[in-house]
Formats: C-alpha cells, sequence, structure tokens
C-alpha cells in the first residue's frame, strides 16, 4: 500500500522551500540590516512574505499540524514587521530628523513651550526676589548639595573662585558632569511626568526657575551678578531651553490625558507621545550639547564677555533654527 | 483534560489580533509579565557590567594620568554612563529587531499597537519614561542612602512611587507600562521557531501495521489531536505510555505482540488526522471529542 498522503502533507512538500528561504532571508536582514541582502533577495522579500501570508491561510483551513500553524504565525509576524516596518535608510532618517522632524516637532507645541518658559522665567523672579529680601529663603530653595556652600553666608572671595577656578578644581568639573546628568534627568522627568496632568512638571519647572533666581541672589548679594550671569549664560541658554522644551512636551501629554476630547484618554496620550516625540531625541541632542559647553567650554572661557557671547549665540542659533519659517520643508510637506 | 482548558484560556488571553494589509490576522501573542522582567532584568545586569568594565578603565587612566586633566576622566564617566543608559534601549530598539539583547533572549520584541510602523519616536518616548519609571526610584534611594538623614516617609513615597509606576504593567491586560502607554507601543513575542518534521510523516512505514475502523477514529477531536501532537513532540516515554493506555480504552483496542506505545500513538495521531482534516476540508471542524459534528 502506497504511503497515505494528506493533502496538507502535499501543501507542506510544495511550500515548504519558500518558507526556508524566506526565513534564512529573515535571519540576514536581522543579524545585518537590510544591507546585507543582494538587490534580487531584497526584492525576493516581499513576495515571499505574500506566499508565506497566503500559505498561513490555507494552513489555517486545511491543516491540523499545530506545531505548522505556529511556525507560519511566527514566520509571518518577523516578515509583516520588516515589510511594513521598514524605513529609510538610517542616514536618510538622521538627515530628515534635523532637516525637518526636530524643529516641526518643536513648533508644534510652541504654545505649551511658551507657557513653560513664562513658569520658568517668573519663578526665576521670584526665586530672585524672595532670596534678596530673606536670604533664609535660599535654604528652603536650593538642596545643599547642589549648592556645595554658594549660599548667603559665603565670602564673596569663595563665589568668585567657584566661578573662575574650573580649571584647577578638580570637583567643578566633576559638579558639572553631575549638573549635566541631574538636568537630563530633570527634563526627561518634565517630559514623563506630564503624564500626570502636567502638574508635576509645572512644579519641576518652577522648582529649578526658583533655584537659579536664589543662586543668582546669592551672586548678586556679592556684586558678582555679572559674572553669575557669564557663568549660567554660557551653557543655560541651551540646556534651559531644552528644559523648556521638555515642559512642553510634558504639558501637550498632560493636556491630552486631562482633555481627551472625543478620543479615550490611551489614545489620546499615545498621540501626544508620538507628536512630541521628536522634540525629546532634540532635548537630549541639546542637553549634550549643553554639557559639553558647561563641561569644557566654561574651563577655557573665562572673560565674561565672551561666556555671553557663546550664550546669546546659542540661543539665537536654536531659536532661528526651530521658529524660523523654512520654505524648503513646507514645499515637502504639501507634496 | 482540565489542565489543557487552563492553558488554553492563558494562552488565549495572551493572543491579540493584528490584521494585514493583505486581510490576514496574525494572531499575535504579547509578552507576559515574566518575560518582560526577565527581558529587563538582562538588560540592566548586562548595562550595570558595561558600566564597571568602563569605570575600571577610566580607573586606570586616571591613576596613570594623575592631576592634569584627570577630572576630565570622571566627566567621561558621567557623560558616558548617560549615553549608555539611554543609547542601550534606544539604539536596540531602533534596530530591524527592534529589541534589546534581553528581549532578543525571550523572544520578545517592540511594536506599534495599531499596527503600524514603529517609528523612532515611538521608542524614544518609552524608553524616556523608563528612565522615571525605573531608574529614578532606584538612585533616589541610593542618593538617599549615601547623603543619609532620610526619614520613613521619604521612603514610603519612593515605594508609592515605584509601586504606580514598576506595576503599571499588572493592572492592564495589555501589559503596557506607562512608556508603552505614551508611546502607543507594547511588546510581542515573535520568537524564532524551526520547522519541525511532519508527524504524521515521520515513521509511516509502521502505520500500516494499524488499522482504526471509523468508529475508533471518531473518539477525538481537533483538541485532542492538538494534545496528542504535543505529547508525541515531547515524547516523555511514561505520558505516551499513560496516554496510550487511555487510548485503547477507550476504542476498544486490542493491542497486538510487542507493539511499542510511539508506534500506536504516532498510527493514530495520523489517522485521526486524516480523517479530521478530510471532514474539515468538506466543513465540519469537530472542535473537541463532545463536538457531535
Amino acid at each position: 500500500m502506497a504511503p497515505l498522503q494528506l493533502k496538507s502533507q502535499k501543501f507542506r512538500e510544495e511550500r515548504e522551500e519558500d518558507w526556508r528561504r524566506l526565513s534564512f532571508l529573515l535571519d540576514k536582514v536581522e543579524g545585518g540590516g537590510a544591507k546585507s541582502l543582494t538587490d534580487v533577495q531584497l526584492m525576493a522579500v516581499p513576495v515571499l512574505y505574500r506566499s508565506a501570508l497566503s500559505s498561513l491561510s490555507v494552513a489555517r483551513a486545511t491543516s491540523l499540524d499545530q506545531s505548522l500553524v505556529e511556525y507560519l504565525e511566527g514566520l509571518c509576524a518577523r516578515a509583516y514587521f520588516l515589510v511594513y516596518g521598514a524605513r529609510a535608510r538610517l542616514g536618510e532618517r538622521i538627515l530628515r530628523f534635523f532637516t525637518h522632524g526636530w524643529p516641526a516637532a518643536v513648533r508644534s507645541i510652541w504654545k505649551e513651550t511658551l507657557a513653560a518658559a513664562l513658569i520658568v522665567g517668573l519663578s526665576v523672579v521670584v526665586g530672585y526676589v524672595l532670596v534678596r529680601q530673606n536670604p533664609d529663603w535660599y535654604y528652603a530653595i536650593v538642596g545643599s548639595d547642589m549648592a556645595s556652600g554658594r549660599d548667603p553666608t559665603a565670602s564673596a572671595e569663595f563665589l568668585r573662585k567657584s566661578l573662575y577656578d574650573g580649571g584647577k578644581d578638580q570637583s567643578l568639573a566633576m559638579f558639572a558632569a553631575f549638573l549635566f546628568n541631574n538636568n537630563a534627568r530633570v527634563a526627561l522627568f518634565a517630559f514623563a511626568l506630564g503624564f500626570a496632568f502636567a502638574l508635576p512638571t509645572a512644579l519641576l519647572l518652577i522648582q529649578n526657575g526658583a533655584g537659579m533666581g536664589a543662586m543668582i541672589a546669592v551672586f548678586a548679594a556679592k556684586d558678582l551678578g555679572w559674572q553669575f550671569g557669564g557663568w549660567l549664560f554660557i551653557h543655560g541658554t541651551t540646556e534651559l531651553f531644552a528644559i523648556i522644551i521638555a515642559g512642553g512636551a510634558g504639558f501637550r501629554i498632560g493636556l491630552a490625558v486631562a482633555f481627551p476630547g472625543d478620543r479615550t484618554r490611551l489614545d489620546a496620550a499615545a498621540t501626544a507621545g508620538r507628536q512630541t516625540g521628536a522634540a525629546m531625541a532634540g532635548v537630549v541632542l541639546m542637553l549634550l550639547i549643553a554639557g559639553l559647553l558647561e563641561g569644557f567650554g566654561r574651563q577655557l572661557i573665562t572673560s565674561d564677555l565672551a561666556r555671553y557671547g557663546v550664550g546669546a549665540a546659542a540661543a539665537a542659533l536654536w531659536l532661528s533654527y526651530f521658529y524660523l519659517p523654512r520654505r524648503e520643508g513646507a514645499r515637502r510637506e504639501r507634496v | 483534560m482540565s489542565v489543557y482548558d487552563q492553558l488554553d484560556r492563558a494562552d488565549r488571553a495572551l493572543r491579540r489580533s493584528l490584521v494585514t494589509p493583505e486581510g490576514v490576522d496574525l494572531n499575535l501573542r504579547i509578552g507576559d509579565s515574566g518575560q518582560r522582567i526577565g527581558a529587563f532584568l538582562i538588560d540592566v545586569i548586562i548595562q550595570y557590567g558595561v558600566l564597571f568594565l568602563f569605570a575600571l578603565v577610566l580607573g586606570t587612566i586616571y591613576s596613570a594620568v594623575e592631576g592634569k586633566g584627570a577630572e576630565n576622566v570622571g566627566v567621561l564617566y558621567f557623560l558616558g554612563a548617560f549615553v549608555l543608559q539611554n543609547g542601550w534601549f534606544i539604539g536596540f530598539e531602533l534596530s530591524p529587531r527592534a529589541a534589546t539583547p534581553g528581549k532578543r533572549f525571550l523572544g520578545l520584541r517592540v511594536a506599534s499597537r495599531d499596527g503600524g510602523r514603529l517609528t523612532a519616536e515611538a521608542v524614544i518616548v518609552r524608553n524616556v519614561t523608563r528612565q522615571v519609571e525605573f531608574f529614578l526610584p532606584v538612585a533616589f534611594i541610593f542618593v538617599a542612602g549615601a547623603l543619609g538623614g532620610v526619614d520613613g516617609l521619604f521612603y514610603l513615597m519612593v515605594a508609592i512611587w515605584m509601586g504606580i509606576f514598576l506595576f503599571f504593567p499588572l493592572f492592564n491586560k495589555d501589559r503596557l507600562r506607562v512608556g508603552d502607554l505614551l508611546a502607543g507601543t507594547w511588546v510581542v513575542r515573535s520568537p524564532k521557531r524551526i520547522l519541525m518534521p511532519d508527524l504524521s510523516q515521520t515513521g509511516a512505514h509502521t502505520h500500516a501495521h494499524f488499522a482504526f475502523t471509523d468508529k475508533q477514529l471518531q473518539a477525538y477531536g481537533v483538541k485532542e489531536l492538538h494534545v496528542l501532537e504535543q505529547v508525541l513532540r515531547t515524547r516523555d516515554r511514561k505520558t505516551m505510555a499513560a496516554v496510550a493506555m487511555r487510548i485503547r480504552r477507550k476504542i476498544d483496542w486490542v493491542s497486538g505482540p510487542d507493539e511499542r506505545d510511539e508506534d500506536f500513538l504516532a498510527a493514530y495521531y495520523a489517522a485521526l488526522r486524516s480523517r479530521l482534516e478530510q471532514r474539515m476540508l468538506f466543513g465540519h471542524r469537530r472542535k473537541d471529542k463532545h463536538d457531535k459534528a
């Protein structure tokens, strides 16, 4: 008697070759990116993917071999993610992010960013006024680990040293790096905490703004306000801008959760999260640049005027990069 | 078969339908909490291993440089730590595999919840949020411990914080982190499966010794067939013996001399599958043994 052959067996024998080929190509792409495929192989992937999908449908309808159906489900899912998840090459994506995605994302949250900027500005003023009137406020606003001795009781000499002696004082560079890490975290938190109806974001911004105002007040009381400004300005414009954008992004999410309109809160949050994602990627970059300015630029440049110059130039660059209207980008959007 | 019923239900709870543009449901399975935690632990352990080596290297450089420019070593460490902690997840999840080494190891990947493509923005958002969910409270505890002078209330707050964010995935059916929620992503299983041999063909030459009557093949349905398939693939001698005995009793099978349990089961599997598949072609899919179709 000839061995019994099931329809599902015959089907499997006919298609198996294609499945194995697709699996092999997927392995290659997952290992080394789309570049590792030849042109012929690359063209074959969508075709093999569709044939695997049809195999899956057939197998579900005709085969009771569970492992076969599961294998095909896995294979199709992997291929699906490759075929429909494939994007432009990494280089192009990065280029597009800089020419289009980043500034567009920042522009799209300009209202929230403005609100965040106002909150920070206001709390700087409040922090300044409070400490000028009563220095005791300083301890309530600035934590002792952040201040590292720069408090109202410090001598003018000590404060001056902390502004210009970076190169010789080891701990200051470490402090700067720590501060960068700290500020980067503040920015990330300002964004992520927006989830809780934006309130924690606002609190974080206020705390940071007030802390800065309090610091300025301490230095200003010893007639070092102008110099401290330079010390702060060289990296502060970039860093503060980054934190403000992060805060704006956090507000956007908080507002979406609080007032989702006719969508569910989940959907609204997801949409807002995706809209602001590019802005947040940019924020991390800005913070890195600020960190470099802070760690190295500030040690190399000790003239106040140059410090102000660098800070102002950075601010101007960021503002024009984000908010200057661009014809090229607009044209591409319409296409 | 109540054990299998429970497994079945657990499996179905993790299944999510994802219909491709071609109109086929991929029937994806989302990663369960154990897999998610495991993947994260693997990632964190590797990360801290790398950081430790990095610190060792920098330490030797530090002692070699001594004094001049030595503070830059510290700066390097902080920058490196920041890049590693954030770049690790984002970088790996942007790769074609869309998974960190920990996720790869456990057969998971990140996917967009709406079935569309996974954008860079989504990956960044879901990982930036990770900072707040996990690393912030941990850092708090370490810093507070180092500085001292924190009261129990502080730890209570941290505990509540971690309770909300850390256990968030346990309280929704899609096992979403807060970051997944914001980014519109989820984590699905996408393990690499190997194509197993067709059981109805392996050892087909011995099947000829077994001739089952129609009535004997009517005893079971698709569900039992799948269980039998699992038993045959696992090839545990004791289980096979027990199952073979149950089936023989149910279908009143008279065993021949030195008939092996595995041969009997394989032959019955092949015959049952052939019958059920044939009936399926005519539109009768018999769900299980209680199904009268």
